[in-house]
């Protein structure tokens, strides 16, 4: 699974870092970034994937 | 509500304040659930969630011109002193609207907001000390309502001690000057008042690390920004960082004091809070926004007229159930909740995280010290509505 957040859709809820703080984190204005580059952990999947179902803005795109 | 609330809804009806939910499901499941209104100005208020989300991301055609559920059309506010004076970013549209909230992002960001928590804990438990030993306490008026106004006098860097003063002008302005537009104008100019006083103290005698000196010396595209937009931050961080946050405060405490069984359940696994704040800021969203129609178009079969007021009823959005399983419930681990209690597209909430921390830590800090308590009578909380539901009074024992 990798994960990257549609910027242009972010409006800096940080649903996604509240559900995947291992994840997702902000930046200095408060939106999103993905901290892990490339491959997500195993372990992590089922984060990310409750991160992507809690954005308001539907701004997290998974590719599996 | 014995009137038709598909035509004639009326936000501030004794009882649709105190529960306005079978209010909205009735109007969600009916035909229309776009309802109408000629109280208070007249105005449209979508109840599906969708819909909501669409008028909030659609920010061409429903402006920011004005945000509040009630008052006069646009173009016929009264003057004042401080006519020119806004709320921005709330108040701003693009392409204004970037750089009016560009500059106050960061200091809203979680890392930027974290400072507070400290702070913000030994307020909450400088209030307990107050009241621990009574057995019994207003968690609304005594707790709740005490918090936010004295964390955003802090973040803006104004006496604490004024709080009871900021409080009765933010309620001027969102509670009794929703039905009063005289109230309404003299709350405003008492805060606009108050904040030109301070910034004229910063522009002659700046202050290191303060949040009002930072922005009257910050700049865009080489320009310093106009005291009317700083005047204008203070206007907004004061009006809307007080009652909305108290009010969830209130509201959830007001639940827990009905739910042994959630107290318990963050008591046994504290992993839980965050999702846990999220669910009470969706069943309890105490928000509803308005937008103004900026030129004539049809809306889910509805014909809107530019200037007509659309309401944007966050708390009707949170409890839609093609949105929400089982959306009347609170569930302390809601896998997926994609709430909209901060609003949603470019003008979401921007004191969100701060708002959140404040909850947070005001929940744990009661819990901690109050495992155990209950509402004294149920039929005496009462609650104020319209732009901002949460309980005023609500009396619990333990």
């Amino acid at each position: 699974m990798k994960v990257r957040v549609e910027e242009g859709s972010c409006h800096g809820h940080q649903s996604c870092a509240i559900a995947a703080p291992e994840v997702f984190g902000a930046d200095d204005y408060g939106n999103a970034v993905v901290l892990i580059q490339g491959v997500i952990p195993t372990e992590l999947e089922a984060k990310v994937r409750r991160a992507e179902g809690n954005c308001p803005e539907r701004a997290i795109v998974i590719e599996d | 509500m014995s009137i038709d609330p598909l035509t004639d809804y009326d936000i501030f009806d004794s009882q649709f304040v105190i529960d306005p939910f079978p209010v909205m499901d009735q109007i969600r499941e009916s035909e229309c659930p776009v309802a109408h209104t000629d109280r208070w100005g007249g105005s449209w208020m979508p109840t599906r969630y969708a819909d909501i989300v669409a008028v909030a991301q659609e920010h061409d055609l429903f402006t920011s011109q004005q945000i509040l559920v009630t008052g006069p059309p646009p173009g016929q506010e009264p003057e004042g002193p401080y006519a020119a004076v806004a709320a921005p970013p709330i108040s701003s549209d693009p392409p204004e609207h970037h750089w009016h909230r560009r500059l106050i992002l960061p200091f809203f960001a979680p890392q930027a907001v974290a400072k507070f928590e400290d702070g913000t804990r030994e307020l909450c438990n400088r209030l307990i000390d107050g009241f621990i030993d009574q057995g019994e306490a207003d968690a609304a008026a005594d707790y709740a309502q005490q918090i936010p106004v004295r964390v955003i006098a802090t973040m803006l860097g104004v006496p604490t001690d004024l709080s009871d003063t900021f409080t009765g002008w933010v309620r001027g302005v969102l509670e009794a000057g929703l039905k009063d537009q005289a109230i309404r104008l003299e709350a405003r100019n008492n805060i606009l008042g108050y904040f030109k006083r301070e910034i004229d103290d910063r522009t002659a005698n700046p202050r290191e690390n303060d949040l009002i000196t930072t922005l009257l010396n910050s700049e865009v595209d080489g320009q310093k920004v106009p005291e009317e937009y700083v005047h204008g931050v203070c206007n907004l961080m004061l009006v809307a960082g007080v009652d909305t946050t108290w009010s969830s405060i209130g509201a959830a405490l007001w639940h827990l004091a009905q739910h042994p069984e959630h107290r318990h359940q963050l008591r046994d696994d504290p992993e839980l809070w965050p999702s846990a704040i999220e669910e009470l800021l969706r069943a309890y969203a105490p928000v509803t926004m308005a937008r103004i129609v900026g030129r004539d178009t049809e809306f889910q079969g509805c014909p809107m007229s530019a200037g007509d007021r659309v309401l944007m009823s966050f708390p009707a959005a949170n409890r839609d159930p093609r949105q929400f399983e089982r959306p009347d419930e609170v569930i302390l681990d809601r896998e997926h909740n994609r709430h909209v209690a901060f609003g949603a597209g470019i003008h979401r909430c921007a004191g969100s995280n701060l708002a959140r921390l404040e909850l947070r830590v005001a929940l744990q800090t009661f819990l901690a010290r109050i495992p155990d308590f209950e509402l004294v009578d149920p039929s005496a909380v009462t609650w104020a509505g319209g732009q901002v539901r949460g309980p005023r009074q609500c009396k619990v024992r333990f």
